[in-house]
């Protein structure tokens, strides 16, 4: 069976948990944003949770099947609509041959994971079906979907009943989101003065937000500790002799505005890093309109294990709930 | 400076060896990035070799960050005992210099440049102390390259020159990045140069073209068919001036399938490197050029 696009949404991508092992030739991991849903989307229309689907940002796509199957739409608050009838989120629902998904307009959150039974069956590569644009790599032809494409499914192994999420086992961002920080990579750069204040003010997501990174605007500018810049790193304060980049480390070019790198990471560069999102905080990010307040809340390492053992142990409950 | 150790969240291992750029630091950060891939340890999924530092990344389910942090700087003690001694290979990468391409985007792009009134090639080879462009391409051609970090967006070479520091030719980048670059644009930013793995935005200031792919992801390229990156850490590489006609004739070879960039298997030592770098330079080259 195959699915059709009659439109594209904004930017909507095949993607699934990514590709790890390839990011010292910089090609990223890549793979869903916001993880937690995309798992949870292929839990309910019983695929593997690492299975290929869909993810859209801002803006649902047009799409129109051609055989009887299940659909689940999580992540963010959008609406699905089947010929024009409301689909509860969170939830597996049949959708008929012929029929046509489309979805209203975007409530809260970001992101949306469309999870087919039977999932995207378009060819691995490097190990995944994720989408990473920039190497033309992945997904549909290597690029975000057009209209007229037609996406191949595969097999179904579910057993076709139509089940939902627990309340309490959704997640999506607060209206003020709180990022968890470990501080540490170049944070020593920064003078005590920055050191405080960027745990102090508060940070909006800006305009500039996409899978590569989040870049945020609205608090003090950060200052440096003087030194004479070592050789090959560049002039100005902010610059070090091109590293690696962490998932989740936070660079401050120019000292004014953070950038989080997020799934499709450039893998390094030259500018110094304060510290890195918590591994637990992650998916977060992917829900975040621009304009979101943020707080970034520095925690020390025991306390990001914590979190990422809390976050381990509410994605047992939604397996064994979807069981 | 001794070796720094710091986590970059729970997942992530960051090692710098030195916080300034030198052949040593990319030694020490290439022999141990190597050392940690041989040890096996479990829970890594990752291990990124930079310039001067290298990052890896594990999975916390399956090993603590201090028991990370722990084994790997058992391993720096190995790392620095061993010899300075890499089996690498060096490749010969064809370049047309002040080609149309690149000379038709930094025109494009000159609001954005430290010097609007010339090219790339003009202010790099003024700033450089080298009289004439012609000069300063035969010293970006002139000496092999060490391809110390490969990466950025996907198989993108950073490079450093093998020549005393006070040869090494350094460029700021743009005042403000462009928002296009040429697909195999050879470049230059701060002391390092490299090669536009793909079309896209960049600030390295633009030298020229080679007409040989180094991604590709389609893995059609006669040499790039068992993978799709061309380049690893460790590589050296010479540049080869050439000129339109050669340049057309690669392009059209590379498209026939028949191109085969020229490789050689090399054993590279820091220590007689050292003591001799115009010597050993044009042995490596001598290798190349016997075929």
């Amino acid at each position: 069976m195959t699915i059709k696009v009659l439109h594209h949404g904004l930017a909507t991508t095949v993607q699934d948990l990514g590709r790890p092992g390839y990011f010292h030739l910089g090609i990223p991991l890549g793979g869903a944003m916001d993880r937690y849903a995309m798992r949870a989307a292929n839990l309910l229309v019983g695929n593997d949770e690492g299975a290929a689907g869909l993810e859209a940002v801002f803006l649902g796509p047009k799409l129109e099947f051609t055989e009887d199957t299940l659909v689940a739409v999580t992540g963010a608050d959008m609406p699905a609509k089947v010929d024009g009838v409301e689909q509860p989120g969170w939830t597996a629902f049949p959708v008929r041959a012929g029929q046509t998904l489309t979805f209203d307009f975007l409530k809260s959150g970001a992101r949306i994971y469309i999870a087919v039974a039977g999932s995207i069956d378009v060819p691995l590569a490097l190990g995944s079906r994720s989408t990473y644009p920039i190497g033309a790599l992945g997904g549909y032809k290597g690029r975000p979907l057009a209209a007229g494409d037609e996406l191949p499914i595969g097999a179904a192994n579910g057993s076709g009943e139509a089940r939902s999420v627990a309340e309490q086992l959704r997640r999506l961002p607060a209206a003020l989101v709180a990022l968890r920080v470990l501080p540490g990579l170049y944070w020593d750069r920064l003078s005590d003065e920055a050191k405080q204040s960027f745990f102090a003010d508060e940070w909006k997501v800006a305009p500039e937000a996409d899978r590569m990174g989040y870049r945020f605007r609205g608090g003090r500018k950060l200052s440096f500790v003087e030194r004479e810049q070592p050789f090959g790193a560049g002039s100005d304060p902010s610059n070090i002799v091109d590293s690696c980049y962490p998932y989740g480390s936070i660079q401050v070019p120019g000292g004014t505005e953070p950038i989080i790198l997020h799934r499709d990471a450039v893998s390094g560069g030259g500018y110094f890093m304060l510290g890195t999102v918590i591994s637990a905080d992650m998916d977060l990010i992917g829900q975040m309109q621009p304009h979101t307040p943020t707080r970034f809340i520095e925690v020390t390492m025991d306390e990001a294990l914590a979190a990422r053992a809390e976050e381990n142990d509410r994605l047992e409950a939604l397996r064994a709930s979807l069981r | 400076m001794p070796t720094r150790y710091t986590f970059g969240g729970d997942e992530h291992l960051f090692v710098e060896c030195s916080d300034e750029m030198s052949l040593e630091a990319f030694f020490k950060s290439l022999s141990m990035a190597n050392g940690v891939k041989e040890s096996g340890i479990k829970g890594i999924t990752e291990i990124c070799p930079a310039n001067a530092s290298f990052q890896i990344k594990f999975d916390p389910d399956q090993i603590k960050p201090d028991d990370v942090l722990r084994e790997v700087r058992a391993i720096e003690g190995a790392a620095e005992r061993a010899e300075p001694v890499i089996r690498t290979r060096i490749v010969e990468i064809p370049v047309f210099y002040n080609d149309p391409w690149t000379h038709e985007t930094l025109m494009r792009f000159r609001e954005r440049h430290q010097e609007p009134s010339g090219t790339d090639l003009d202010y790099a080879a003024r700033i450089n102390g080298y009289g004439d462009v012609d000069d300063f391409v035969a010293a970006h051609s002139g000496s092999p390259w060490f391809v110390s970090m490969v990466g950025f967006v996907a198989g993108l070479p950073f490079m450093y020159q093998m020549v005393e520091r006070q040869r090494q030719i350094q460029v700021p980048k743009y005042l403000r990045p462009r928002t296009d670059t040429p697909r195999l644009t050879v470049g230059h930013g701060g002391c390092f140069g490299c090669i536009y793995s793909v079309r896209g935005a960049g600030g390295y200031q633009m030298f020229g073209i080679t007409p040989m792919p180094i991604f590709d992801p389609t893995q059609t390229t006669s040499y790039l068919r068992e993978f799709m990156v061309f380049f690893r850490p460790g590589d050296i590489v010479k540049f080869k001036p050439i000129d339109r006609d050669a340049y057309d004739q690669a392009v059209e070879d590379v498209d026939k399938g028949r191109f085969s960039p020229p490789v050689r298997e090399v054993s590279f030592d820091l220590r007689e490197f050292q003591k001799d770098i115009t010597g050993y330079n044009t042995r490596l080259e001598g290798m190349i050029n016997d075929h």
